[in-house]
């Protein structure tokens, strides 16, 4: 039998696996984070204009950019879920909803925090501000609607249809808020390519602690996903002892 | 199709629910800003669009939860899911009917209600123009979430968080293409990107809808 | 302890509320897991004690 990808969908491997990996992601999240965020708040020097607040740089834009990525990553494992049909798929894209509703909280609680000293207000309508609201709505409405919905195949198979309605609609709002009010935001500043972005005392510490981020999340998500499966499995012996029982 | 079309809109119509309590609502609604924000005219003038266009929006909103209800509830659905008209056909008439008693009353009470607002003519026509183009888009979204939530027992208070996010982008097309054209600015860039997500969700929100449905009745 | 300057109250306060963030949902991830895990357990004990019989 060839070896691919998609035999880690079935649920007893997805376990073995994760469990013989979980402890060795977790130990690199623990050293990457650690380490970044150290290296960011403790070893970098203030900037120009930003004076000592450019630390937050380091929690913001993570953040930020995990917010958006967890949403795509979960549209991804919904699609494969309904072409597919992997329960662990859908498993993961739910269990990832609530890491992606933090990551937004915490990216909009310090560009709150950070947009107080540097713009003077903690709230302005700014396009992207105003995306990361919509977006942390978006992640609302899935979780509220798992959570209304009893029967896990049509909770998966209506979450689904909704995470893709959503990403279209999300991508729509991404415009048409752009359209309606233009930005105090600086443009990209961490494209790999560019002379002018940020030097590289700033970049290394944050290119870390992005490390940091991502594994973070594969930990959060490997556990999460793990306890949808058992949780899974407990409700099926249930419902075979309930069979027995006549 | 026809014949579901005749008899969704002579049953939404004898049971006045829908017809009556938006349009109702949205004027409550509209009667109510000037005691919020002051009865300061500029101010009034300058906000009308917005509000008026939120307004309708919620209006819409308030109705969505009877779209699917009643035949889930006494199994027409059902034979609908087996009748030889594709799913989709069935989810464009409930949204079509839906914008019959809703979203086009709306718009028609909305230059009357914008007098209130004090908004002038050039305001009202373009307020009426964004709402005749929007409001299809309003009743298709919200049908869709109807569709979700058709099985739930609360399925209301989730409906709403379900489809506002959802409404973003019309609502700022929508809103926004009214007050260029209330301030006489250009007004084609919002109003045709506002013609697009109409189209768009015409076009392509049925199949999600009735995929919906088709779940929810497994 | 490095020198935050007039920025002191926005960095202690962004990197504290994250952090505490990501701590609340570490925890209750690792609870949920606790939790799923015993359950898990109990309901095979079951299965394996009704086999046995």
């Amino acid at each position: 039998m060839p070896m691919s990808l998609w035999q880690y969908a079935n649920p007893v491997k997805f376990m073995a696996l994760s469990a013989k990996v979980l402890p060795w992601v977790t130990g690199l999240t623990v050293l990457t984070l650690v380490t970044g965020l150290i290296w960011g708040f403790f070893f970098t020097p203030g900037a120009v204009n930003f004076g000592t607040s450019v630390k937050i740089i380091y929690i913001h834009v993570p953040s930020a950019m995990m917010a958006i990525n967890i949403w795509i990553m979960m549209l991804v494992t919904s699609l494969v879920w309904l072409i597919r049909r992997h329960h662990v798929s859908v498993l993961a894209a739910k269990s990832a909803a609530l890491i992606g509703l933090t990551m937004t909280i915490i990216a909009l609680i310090t560009g709150m925090i950070w947009g107080q000293p540097m713009w003077g207000t903690y709230w302005a309508w700014d396009p992207r501000l105003t995306s990361f609201l919509v977006l942390f709505l978006f992640y609302l409405g899935y979780m509220a609607l798992w959570a209304a919905v009893e029967n896990p195949d049509t909770a998966a198979d209506l979450t689904s249809v909704l995470c893709m309605v959503g990403s279209v609609f999300a991508l729509l709002s991404r415009y048409a808020v752009n359209f309606w009010n233009q930005g105090l935001h600086q443009g990209a500043s961490l494209s790999l390519d560019k002379e002018e972005n940020v030097s590289d005392v700033y970049f290394q510490p944050l290119l870390l602690c992005l490390a940091g981020f991502v594994l973070l999340f594969v930990t959060l998500l490997l556990i999460r996903t793990r306890s949808e499966v058992r949780r899974r499995r407990v409700q099926a012996l249930e419902m075979r002892e309930r069979m027995a029982d006549g | 199709m026809i014949a579901l079309l005749i008899r969704d809109m002579r049953l939404s119509i004898r049971a006045g629910g829908g017809f009556g309590l938006g349009l109702a609502f949205f004027l409550i609604v509209t009667v109510l800003v000037p005691f919020g924000v002051g009865p300061d005219t500029a101010i009034l003038t300058r906000i009308a669009p917005g509000i008026l266009w939120i307004g309708a929006l919620l209006a819409c909103l308030l109705s969505l939860d009877r779209v699917f209800q009643l035949d889930f509830e006494d199994g027409t659905l059902d034979l609908l899911a087996t009748a030889p008209m594709p799913m989709e056909g069935a989810v464009m008439v409930k949204a079509l009917v839906h914008w019959l008693v809703t979203g086009l009353p709306l718009t028609l009470a909305a230059p009357l209600l914008a007098t209130l607002l004090h908004l002038g003519a050039e305001g009202k026509f373009w307020l009426f123009v964004t709402l005749l183009i929007g409001t299809p888009a309003l009743s298709m979204i919200g049908t869709f979430g109807a569709a979700l939530t058709v099985g739930l027992k609360r399925g209301g208070l989730l409906l709403s968080l379900l489809v506002l996010p959802l409404y973003v982008p019309t609502l700022i097309f929508g809103a926004e293409a009214a007050r260029r054209g209330s301030e006489g600015m250009a007004v084609t860039t919002p109003l045709l990107m506002l013609a697009g997500i109409t189209a768009g969700a015409v076009a392509l929100l049925p199949f999600a809808s009735a995929a919906a449905i088709r779940i929810n009745l497994r | 302890m490095v020198e935050l300057g007039k920025y002191a109250g926005a960095v202690m306060s962004a990197y504290g509320l994250s952090l505490l963030a990501l701590a609340l949902l570490t925890l209750v991830s690792w609870l949920q897991s606790r939790k799923t895990k015993a359950a898990l357990d109990a309901a095979q004990a079951r299965r394996d004690a009704r086999k046995a019989e």
